[in-house]
């Protein structure tokens, strides 16, 4: 591992993103408007529904979307020639990957701090817990996105394909995070499941947040959705190969 | 006798069910040898297996003393592949200082890289906008970074005008009067007098290798595209 090549990865695909207007538009615009199309949605309905799905949402965000620029980028870079290129340098499969993590962790910092912002400053959003934590539990979640993209983008071939991976893996997660059917409530088998996908805890995190904020159980979450973004770096590198068939 | 900086053993490379190298050797030593051989020879297989890219079934690779594709020979070894590998949404200076970073040298190295080819004007235009010779040449500048010690050029000049390729050997043979060894593939024979050094390829095979004069005078024919014909011709009669 070699911090200096790490750093240029991360510097570059950040460089790349900033060259992309509409790109990095819609990656910080639109988790805010989702959100406040959320929040007026329940506006005139009784109860306090968007303090329940708010923060299922903002665990969301960051996942979905660093899972696709990922899985769609290191794809370009798999088929373009330059990843090849890059493993006949002095550079470390680690390196590589910590490189995009660090670059679409930092994005999804700066698009959970704006989202998170307009819930709690400008929506309304009750969080008990300290907000700062809800940034970092988005982020870990962007992590997560960002090391699950990379491990699928070795199972596509084009972008098509990349891009159907995001309703085979990120949907069932969705229906199965607990924001319809409290997980509880679930069928045994569909609990289990529930309890072996990494998005269930994240959203268990932000909404912990906002309920209770019993830390203890919000860091355990946490630990839970790091430890599967690590499974999922390691399995990623495995899938990075110096030689090819 | 020169030293070789290349050295290939028994090379053996299956992909799919294809053997593309049935067991090749050849040595390759300083200045700069062409690899000519028509598409789909085994050139690009050969090429990656040299920067240890390829999955080899059997055989040995040496370069510059060492196993193919070890630590040490990663910043010594520049290689283009056929198609540009560079980043599209990048400038030319912005591609060339994030892999000098990568290989760890100095950033008047990128400067330098562009500049000798001949991409100085286009510096902080983005790549997916050049023309795809000027692209190659993106490429073939990153290759460039740092002075190695071996470049290894997967037909870097198909597509080019001919003042640019007539340039671009020009820079060839300077990095190799610089003490460098370069290996340049091509699939178009008529590049083949401006080698040192030649080594013509068929089916996986090297079916001759010595300077253009030597081939030529070998096989009694006037240029290299005869020379290959008689080769061809004579290992099947």
């Amino acid at each position: 591992m070699n911090a200096r090549i790490t750093f240029a990865v991360a510097g570059r695909v950040l460089t790349q993103v900033r060259r992309d207007h509409r790109t990095l538009a819609m990656l910080l615009v639109v988790p805010c408007l989702l959100i406040s199309l959320l929040w007026w949605m329940f506006d005139e309905l009784p109860g306090d529904m968007f303090d329940r799905f708010g923060p299922a949402l903002l665990a969301m965000f960051p996942f979905i979307v660093m899972f696709l620029v990922t899985s769609v980028t290191t794809l370009r870079e798999r088929s373009s020639g330059t990843l090849e290129r890059l493993l006949t340098m002095p550079m470390g499969k680690l390196d590589f990957l910590l490189g995009y993590a660090l670059a679409f962790g930092l994005l999804a910092a700066v698009q959970s701090a704006l989202a998170v912002a307009v819930s709690v400053g400008l929506l309304g959003l009750e969080v008990n817990g300290p907000v700062w934590l809800l940034g970092l539990v988005a982020v870990v979640d962007a992590v997560l996105g960002t090391a699950l993209g990379l491990l699928v983008s070795a199972f596509a071939t084009t972008e098509f394909q990349a891009v159907q991976f995001m309703p085979a893996f990120v949907l069932p997660q969705i229906l199965l995070c607990g924001l319809f059917v409290p997980r509880e409530a679930m069928p045994g088998v569909l609990e289990a499941i529930s309890d072996l996908l990494p998005l269930s805890y994240a959203v268990d995190a932000m909404q912990e947040l906002v309920g209770r904020a019993d830390e203890g159980e919000v860091w355990r979450s946490v630990g839970v959705v790091a430890g599967f973004a690590v499974a999922s770096l390691a399995l990623g590198a495995a899938t990075l190969r110096r030689r090819t068939p | 006798m020169m030293k070789n900086v290349i050295e290939v053993r028994d090379l053996v490379v299956v992909r799919g069910s294809r053997e593309v190298l049935p067991g090749i050797s050849l040595d390759v030593t300083a200045g700069v040898t062409g690899l000519l051989g028509p598409s789909g020879c085994g050139k690009t297989t050969l090429m990656r297996a040299l920067v240890g890219a390829q999955r080899l079934r059997s055989g040995s690779v040496e370069v510059l003393g060492e196993p193919a594709g070890s630590a040490p020979l990663r910043t010594r070894v520049g290689y283009v592949t056929q198609s540009a590998s560079v980043y599209d949404d990048l400038t030319v200076a912005e591609n060339l200082t994030f892999f000098a970073r990568v290989l760890g040298v100095a950033r008047d190295s990128a400067e330098e890289a562009v500049a000798s080819v001949g991409l100085a004007d286009q510096r902080h235009q983005v790549v997916g906008r050049l023309s795809g010779g000027q692209r190659s040449r993106v490429s073939l500048a990153v290759a460039l970074l740092g002075s190695p010690d071996l470049l290894v050029l997967d037909e870097p000049t198909v597509g080019l005008d001919p003042v640019l390729r007539r340039d671009l050997w020009g820079l060839f043979h300077r990095i190799a009067e610089g003490g460098a060894a370069v290996l340049v593939s091509s699939h178009v024979m008529d590049e083949a007098e401006r080698c040192d050094r030649l080594l013509l390829m068929r089916e996986g095979r090297i079916i001759a290798d010595g300077s253009p004069g030597e081939i030529r005078t070998q096989t009694g024919a006037d240029d290299i595209e005869q020379a290959f014909l008689h080769l061809v011709e004579g290992a099947a009669a």
